[in-house]
């Protein structure tokens, strides 16, 4: 048994704080007797007599002393429980009033310090400054808002890279980390299949393909729409490729994106061969003969077809970009329905990417098409809101957002873009996609089945068979569930796919040549 | 991705709330913060706090100012008058409280004092000419933190003034206050009649002396124990000082009582002392003082190591920034007012006493002091709410400071800049409410804040001397 005394310079505490830690100190594994005391004459001599102390230390009455016997081993031990008991913050008092709800990243992190990922959707003014913040605490973003300067995306990017951190956007509208969906995002079971894309529904199409196909996602990084733009140089799809490299989930690598600027290009596919993981590429648009050739590389030229492709090559089985299928008779009997003035295509889409590859699906394909996602074949219509012929809108674009709900939480503009098609007795077939999952409509169906039903009495009232042709880009965990979502627009007369791609390629084969 | 993302989700979803009820059904941690634009949507602010957020620089000169000032000592050593001790002060010299100000700017319970201190010091034979004096620009008006001195509402000292004389014996600095003459009629609230100058008088002629001697007796008074036990008797050590004065007068007494003087002077002493529960509070300014004057001068630091009102402009002042004010309006205070008395009649908000927000007690601690709340026109379960909002802004709890009704926690202490500009959580003040006529007085207390724009500024200066 040996002794030991801690003298706590002015530390005043009242006698019965001080009794309660006395009799904590004792309890530990080596301590016999432990006493927290004030320094006053009177302590001393009580010390003195329990044996604690020897000769009276240089002590005042402010001081505090903690005083022990036992191990010597413990000492050290019982000093830190000391020195934390007589710190501690304390509770918030009985019944007193609660602390304060968060109202910022600071305080957020004050109540979650194990936080990893900020998601920020604040204006667009206010989020590169959020996001600069969260990158300093040490966290991943995922910027949602838009409005964010390319200075900033530049600035915010390079600081992630510095921090060993990642910036998901500005503008990205999809990701699945952990098999947590984030903002746009369907439920995919785990799996082995990661995904990077600058595209929001490019991403959403794949993994939903993924988990259609028995297969599942590891992560889905989400990059935002500029990342590949030669400014900011892919920083965040370099981050993701090397994040997925190292992942010992991730077996093969899905790359979702337009075409990038060439050196970005070769950045971003040098990373990914570096991986030495096989990796999928859809570069939409991009002519794989082009592209750096590579063993681990391969070129898929739909959504669909990079989605089956990192399937098949997960499986070990032969690997082949394929074109989009459709039902030859299905099309067939479509086409043999059409009045004679009814010639052309409608697209009325709520997801951007998947308007752009209706768009180059069709661009040699039908005579005279627009896009408000335009090509360098397809030229953008004039006036967005009045259109005429082969026509595909991208309902999501800016031009419609502005000071409106995305179209995919609120259908009612594309109810009515519905009802002016119908109206339209040139058009024969609407071509569109329904987008499940968290962020969008809860429940789709029922968002448009009225209208739906309007079209089809209009057009048999006119006497004539418009032709509705859609894929559901969701899976069955989705909270308005896949199937009953198809089920319930295939009793509403719609004609669906499994993809968009095949949607496409059934719309194009009911007017092509007409 | 165990590297990139960790183990498990944990989200800080700031803006759209479906995003952090979608996440949270897919089992991740998520936090929803009811965001708000910081610094009120000032984004030259915003942008400064971003690159000070978690800024290792900020975060290791924060971790040395916070050390420094929980490790401060404050000991009353002694009194001294203000022309000897006081480190740059003038032959011609008059403090006052808060941001510097010129004469024809100030309000007018401190135009009011500083007369009355020209009087005092017999620069000038009456207030006409005192006030002619003040305007002439001959007499040097200068803040009394710039002197490592603090005082309460007008805060005036003149070089032939008394004062506490407070001794940090941790890092060997000395800081000052002048001396606390009671309520009512008094310099500090702007009243320079002949009874006033002679209360001034005698304090400096009896009263001093034999607080001097007494002090000397007991070898020095360890201020911030005194001030702990005051909290754990319902003082908050700003607006109440009855529990600490008490406790003061406790050690001075049997002191005073053994001096070898006339028994007039000492019953003059203790009973001047007894009869003003107030007369602690200049003590636990200096001490206040002494602890902040620790934690200055850090580069770096965003730790508000000075506030101070001179009645017309608040101002702040950041361990990193040096010797620099952040400004804005006065604020009006907020509080209950004497029968006779209305917002109408009060001054701006006004003294050196928001040196004890700074330093931790004061309105920090109000859940110390329930009898307080109700003069300040609040509840008791407001004063909780006061001292837990604090923990949001600061580096930590001082453990010297036990708060009993938050079931003994640690007074928040060491305001961050950054987190008060993040939360638009503002310190909170306890104070009195002077007239803003000169001479007339208290006329009622409250709670007030700081104004966020002090914080604005001083986080936009101090993101300028961290840019490359």
């Amino acid at each position: 048994m040996s002794l030991h005394l801690a003298i706590l310079r002015n530390q005043y505490r009242d006698s019965v704080a001080l009794m309660q830690l006395s009799a904590a100190l004792a309890k530990l594994e080596g301590i016999r007797q432990a006493s927290a005391v004030m320094a006053t004459p009177a302590n001393l001599a009580l010390l003195e007599r329990a044996g604690l102390i020897n000769d009276a230390p240089e002590a005042a009455p402010n001081d505090l002393l903690i005083a022990l016997e036992g191990d010597e081993a413990a000492f050290a031990g019982a000093l830190d429980a000391a020195r934390q008991a007589l710190e501690a913050k304390g509770g918030d008092g009985d019944g007193g009033p609660q602390r304060l709800p968060a109202n910022s990243l600071t305080m957020a992190l004050e109540r979650q310090p194990d936080s990893n990922l900020a998601l920020i959707s604040v204006p667009g003014q206010y989020a590169s400054a959020e996001a600069e913040k969260a990158l300093r605490a040490g966290l991943n973003v995922m910027l949602f808002s838009d409005n964010v300067s390319g200075e900033d995306e530049r600035r915010l990017k390079e600081l992630a890279t510095e921090l060993g951190r990642i910036v998901m956007g500005p503008d990205c509208g999809t990701a699945i980390i952990h098999g947590v969906p984030l903002a746009f995002a369907n439920v995919c079971r785990p799996g082995r299949i990661g995904c990077v894309g600058a595209s929001g529904t490019g991403l959403q199409q794949v993994t939903v393909l993924v988990d259609r196909l028995g297969e599942g996602v590891s992560q889905a990084i989400g990059t935002g729409g500029h990342d590949l733009a030669e400014a900011i140089g892919g920083l965040s799809m370099l981050a993701g490729i090397r994040a997925l490299g190292e992942d010992d989930a991730t077996e093969v690598i899905v790359l979702v994106s337009k075409p990038p600027a060439e050196a970005v290009a070769r950045k971003v596919l040098d990373a990914a061969i570096a991986t030495g993981k096989p990796v999928v590429v859809n570069f939409l648009g991009a002519d794989p003969a082009r592209l750096p050739q590579h063993p681990h590389l391969h070129y898929a030229s739909t959504l669909q077809s990079a989605a089956q492709m990192a399937v098949a090559m997960a499986r070990g089985a032969a690997v082949t970009d394929c074109a989009p299928v459709f039902d030859a008779e299905t099309a067939r009997g479509a086409r043999g329905l059409l009045a004679p003035e009814q010639r052309t295509l409608r697209g009325l889409y709520s997801g951007g990417t998947f308007c752009y590859e209706a768009t180059l699906m069709l661009g040699g394909a039908l005579p005279g098409l627009r896009s408000n996602t335009p090509t360098k074949a397809v030229p953008a219509p004039d006036d967005v809101w009045q259109v005429g012929g082969h026509c595909l809108i991208d309902l999501g674009d800016d031009e419609f957002t502005r000071g409106r709900p995305h179209p995919m939480i609120d259908h009612r503009l594309r109810n009515e873009r519905f009802v002016a098609a119908a109206a339209d007795p040139s058009v024969a077939v609407i071509l569109f996609d329904i987008v499940l999952g968290y962020g969008a409509h809860e429940d789709p169906l029922a968002a448009m089945r009225d209208t739906l039903l309007e079209v089809r009495a209009m057009a048999r009232e006119a006497g004539r068979a418009l032709h509705l042709v859609a894929t559901v880009c969701g899976t069955d965990a989705d909270p308005q569930g896949y199937a009953r979502q198809c089920e319930g627009f295939a009793e509403l007369g719609v004609m669906l796919t499994a993809s968009n791609a095949e949607a496409v390629a059934l719309a194009r084969a009911i007017v092509a040549d007409l | 991705m165990s590297k990139l993302f960790g183990e498990q989700l944990a989200i800080v979803n700031l803006g759209l709330s479906s995003f952090a009820d979608a996440a949270r059904t897919q089992g991740a941690a998520v936090i929803h913060p009811e965001w708000q634009p910081p610094a009120a949507g000032d984004r030259d602010t915003g942008l400064a706090l971003a690159r000070l957020f978690k800024d290792p620089r900020v975060e290791a000169a924060n971790r040395q100012a916070y050390a420094a000032y929980l490790a401060s000592q404050p000991v009353w050593v002694g009194m001294g008058r203000a022309k000897e001790v006081v480190p740059g002060m003038g032959a011609q010299m008059i403090l006052h409280s808060g941001p510097p100000i010129a004469w024809d700017e100030m309000c007018g319970p401190v135009q009011g004092a500083i007369i009355g201190a020209i009087l005092f010091e017999g620069w000038a034979d009456s207030p006409q000419a005192a006030r002619a004096l003040a305007a002439s620009g001959q007499v040097a008006f200068e803040p009394c933190q710039h002197h490592h001195a603090v005082g309460p509402m007008g805060g005036i000292i003149s070089p032939s003034m008394p004062v506490f004389v407070v001794r940090d014996s941790e890092h060997g600095h000395l800081t000052f206050s002048n001396m606390n003459e009671g309520l009512g009629k008094v310099l500090r609230f702007g009243a320079y009649s002949d009874d006033v100058l002679e209360r001034l008088a005698w304090m400096r002629d009896e009263l001093a002396p034999v607080l001097a001697g007494a002090i000397e007796a007991l070898g020095g008074v360890e201020l911030k124990p005194l001030m702990a036990q005051a909290l754990h008797m319902g003082d908050e050590v700003h607006n109440r000082n009855a529990a600490a004065t008490g406790l003061l007068l406790k050690k001075l007494v049997p002191a005073i009582l053994r001096l070898d003087i006339d028994a007039g002077l000492k019953a003059r002493a203790i009973e001047f002392v007894s009869a003003n529960d107030h007369f602690f509070l200049n003590l636990s300014m200096a001490a206040c003082k002494a602890m902040l004057l620790a934690a200055e001068g850090v580069p770096g630091s965003s730790m508000v190591t000075g506030m101070g009102r001179n009645g017309v402009r608040f101002g702040i002042r950041l361990s990193g920034t040096g010797d620099t004010w952040f400004t804005a309006p006065a604020p009006v205070v907020h509080g209950l007012f004497f029968s006779g008395f209305g917002p109408d009649d009060a001054a701006p908000d006004l003294g050196d006493s928001v040196i004890t927000e700074t330093a931790g007690v004061g309105g920090f601690a109000m859940a110390a002091s329930p009898a307080i709340v109700r003069f300040v026109g609040g509840s008791a379960s407001d004063a909780l709410a006061h001292s837990l909002a604090m923990r949001e802004i600061t580096l930590g709890q001082n453990p010297a400071f036990t708060l009993p009704s938050l079931d003994f926690a640690s007074s928040a202490a060491g305001i961050d800049a950054r987190k008060v500009v993040d939360t638009g959580i503002m310190p909170v003040i306890n104070t009195g409410i002077a007239h803003k006529e000169a001479g007339v007085g208290q006329v009622g207390a409250g709670i007030t804040h700081a104004p966020a724009e002090c914080f604005h500024q001083a986080l936009r200066a101090l993101a300028q001397t961290l840019a490359d």
